[in-house]
């Protein structure tokens, strides 16, 4: 299985008569991608808003952020089972656009929305800062439940992402990346002398708005299974997730997934990589069991020797993290751990809510609690008191001068759990 | 830059063992490894004074030891206050990092002392004072000190004090963000690579040790007093104490006596971990007062007790969860309460 990723460079980003590229700029038609938007009759009123890196703007709150994806020759279309029709992905061409996404924002619960700053010293801990992004904000119909009004945010999210990647149809790539996907039997045949590897990605599913979707479908109460690295690139799984922003995959995350990205690239030369085991995290002990023991059954049935595992939030899910890590290490699996940490302010304190002996080798995403002040910005999109009560603030985050001290954990993607980022933490 | 200097009887020239009850004697300018220090900041430095206490009288005599030595030391304005080395001398290390706590806490002079990592002085006092690593004798005193002088000006800088391994420190224990040179996906491929061929390779978090509580046993009911406690945010609408949506600084407690059932409207979560819709529709759902009083007017127990605790469990720092838990339960056993309901979410 073969998928072609081309890469468009975008480098800017404006409105325009036709939502169109050209040289590198994305120019964006708002009467049409708001006319598309507000089909949906769940939504009251959209408005479209820019951001640039090293712009004096501030967006909160924050829900999902989509990188604009198209298929450009093979099977199906990116999203399926939300945009396009359910149609197995992953084969084919699929172009992006790099270096710009889609940022849902507006009004949800208020707890677990996040920020982006596009300068400053908050600018340095997600890449997001560093993208042009396009901000729908959308403004729900007014006697609707939260849950209908997650879901209208989520396909609003994933319609701009889509409809910005048609563009690309119409010009040529900057740069393409075959990855190749072998099946397991014939990657055996292939590479029998390599690390035999699996990667186990833990998603979030517990309801309550803290959920993702697999082509289209909660992921809840799913068997854990195999799913191709190339399907993942196409947008098979989608976030729906309101969590703590910093440690939640955005859509973005699962599209570009580094650890898939890293495997795919070593695969043939350093490793075999025998596909991803998609697995569930619920609330439940029985279901974390349930999905711990399943793991490991698809793991020994591909006869992985060595697997990473990628937790998505943090509390309970460490229970998820920790469970499977014991049963495959018990059974000769070596592995490899990727989290992320809540020491305190200070530091000082136990960063997991649960741990196993077993788990030797892992990497920490960094320290979710350290305070940063973040001085004022000219333009805030959405609504900045808002940052009073999400994930990492506080009253008293918001000073009379519009700079805001928060604690890192507001930050969408800062300590994104699958290694999106450079920062980590080190013992003092 | 005025030092003032720690040093037992045994490198006071004093005595050995024989000598180790000997209370604190204070000698003006630099006496044993003082003078070597001195020496080393070729100037930048001076040893106004020199402590020296025998090991047995200062473990003995601990607070009086430290009351009279502080006493001394706050008769020089010194800018820095210095001990050991102490090598593997246990007594000794204990002293050092005692005495430097006590110096940073009461007269706000930075302190440094060194020792072997594993002096049973290290694990009481690294984490407040900058223990330097040394060897376990003194045959190690000639590499000891010129780190000693060389850390000594780190200490009185604006400069932030860098990480253990190039300092020379032994770790306080604090977790601090840091940028990698790659992201984590690629540490992590990297980590299983070494991990599957047998490799070296360093966990980036080593697992803590959790404490864990041994059951008691089972109270008596119908003549118990239960209190209730939620890490659910359930409090009274509008959040009026300001209780955090994650990593909770407080815990927050209600008075119910008259209240039978949280209704919608009243009550409601602030919790910024889970989806708040079910519980701002009834709040008895994470916080069931309304069964409890129930149970209480059926008898099934003696007595609910008359007030909440309440907190917020979501990424809230372990040390801040301990302390919450320890300052309920000093006031729930003082009240006389006999069991607690603990709902978490």
């Amino acid at each position: 299985m073969e998928l072609k990723l081309g890469k468009v460079n975008i480098s800017d980003i404006q409105f325009g008569e036709k939502t169109q590229i050209e040289d590198k700029t994305l120019f964006i038609n708002k009467e049409e991608l708001v006319e598309y938007l507000m089909e949906d009759s769940n939504i009251k009123s959209v408005e479209i808003e820019l951001a640039r890196p090293g712009e004096s703007t501030r967006i909160i709150p924050i829900k999902d952020i989509i990188q604009p994806r198209t298929k450009v020759e093979g099977k199906g279309g990116v999203f399926p089972g939300f945009v396009n029709d359910l149609e197995t992905v992953g084969t084919g061409t699929t172009y992006f656009l790099e270096g710009c996404a889609v940022v849902t924002c507006g009004k949800i619960l208020h707890v677990q929305e996040g920020i982006i700053d596009m300068s400053g010293p908050g600018a340095k801990y997600a890449s997001f800062s560093k993208m042009n992004l396009i901000v729908p904000l959308i403004e729900p119909k007014d006697d609707i439940d939260e849950h209908t009004h997650e879901k209208a945010i989520r396909l609003a999210g994933l319609k701009t992402a889509a409809y910005l990647g048609e563009a690309a149809k119409e010009v040529n790539s900057d740069q393409d990346e075959i990855f190749t996907y072998d099946p397991v039997d014939e990657a055996k045949k292939l590479y029998p002398d390599l690390p035999q590897v699996v990667y186990v990605n833990m998603i979030q599913c517990q309801g309550l708005m803290h959920d993702n979707y697999v082509y289209g479908l909660n992921m809840k109460g799913m068997l854990p299974g195999l799913i191709t690295p190339t399907e993942i690139f196409d947008g098979a799984i989608v976030s729906g997730n309101c969590a703590a922003p910093c440690h939640k995959h955005t859509t973005f995350h699962h599209q570009n997934n580094p650890i898939v990205v890293d495997l795919m690239r070593r695969h043939g030369k350093e490793l075999n990589f025998l596909g991803v085991i998609l697995t569930k995290e619920s609330t439940m002990l029985a279901e974390k069991k349930h999905a711990a023991e399943y793991t490991l059954n698809v793991a020994k049935m591909v006869g992985a020797q060595g697997a990473i595992i990628s937790e998505e939030g943090g509390g309970n899910p460490e229970t998820d993290l920790m469970l499977t890590c014991e049963m495959l290490e018990e059974n000769g699996i070596d592995t490899v751990l990727v989290t992320d940490e809540y020491a305190g302010r200070d530091g000082r304190s136990q960063g997991l809510a649960d741990v196993t002996q077993k788990a030797d080798a892992v990497v920490t995403n960094g320290n979710g609690n350290e305070l940063v002040k973040l001085p004022p910005m000219d333009k805030v999109i959405g609504d900045i008191s808002a940052v009073e009560t999400i994930v990492g603030g506080f009253k008293g985050s918001l000073h009379d001068d519009g700079s805001i001290s928060v604690e890192l954990a507001s930050l969408i993607g800062c300590l994104n759990e699958m290694g999106f980022e450079n920062l980590t933490t080190k013992l003092k | 830059m005025k030092i003032i200097y720690y040093i037992n009887q045994f490198f006071g020239n004093i005595g050995g063992e024989e000598a180790a009850n000997q209370p604190p004697v204070i000698k003006e300018g630099a006496v044993g490894p003082a003078g070597g220090l001195e020496n080393m900041l070729e100037g930048k430095g001076e040893v106004v004074a020199t402590i020296i206490c025998g090991d047995s009288y200062f473990a003995e005599n601990q607070s009086e030891a430290k009351d009279k030595i502080l006493k001394e030391i706050s008769k020089y304005k010194a800018d820095i206050f210095v001990a050991g080395p102490a090598f593997n001398a246990g007594r000794y290390g204990i002293a050092c990092g005692s005495i430097c706590q006590a110096v940073q806490e009461k007269l706000k002079i930075p302190a440094l002392t060194a020792m072997y990592p594993e002096n049973p002085g290290v694990d009481p006092y690294r984490k407040e004072v900058y223990i330097l690593k040394t060897g376990d004798s003194a045959a190690s005193m000639r590499k000891a000190l010129p780190k000693m002088a060389e850390f000594i000006p780190r200490l009185l800088s604006d400069e932030e004090i860098g990480f253990p391994e190039e300092e020379g420190y032994i770790p306080q224990g604090r977790r601090v963000n840091i940028f990698s040179d790659k992201s984590g996906a690629v540490r992590a491929v990297d980590m299983l690579m070494k991990k599957m061929k047998g490799e070296e390779f360093d966990t980036e978090l080593p697992m803590p040790v959790f404490t864990h509580v041994e059951p008691v046993p089972g109270i008596i009911l119908d003549e118990a007093t239960i209190a209730v406690i939620t890490t659910g945010g359930i409090v009274p609408w509008g959040n009026p104490d300001s209780l955090k949506a994650s990593n909770a600084d407080r815990f927050l407690i209600y008075n119910i006596e008259d209240i039978d059932d949280l209704k919608e409207g009243e009550y409601q979560t602030v919790h910024g971990g889970y989806d708040p819709v079910y519980a701002n529709e009834d709040p008895d759902r994470i916080l069931p007062l309304d069964v409890l009083k129930e149970l209480e007017s059926e008898k099934v127990f003696n007595k609910l007790y008359n007030e909440y605790f309440v907190t917020v469990g979501n990424t809230t720092a372990v040390s801040n969860a301990r302390k919450f838990g320890e300052d309920i339960a000093e006031r729930l056993l003082n009240d006389g309460v006999d069991g607690v309901i603990l709902t978490s979410t």
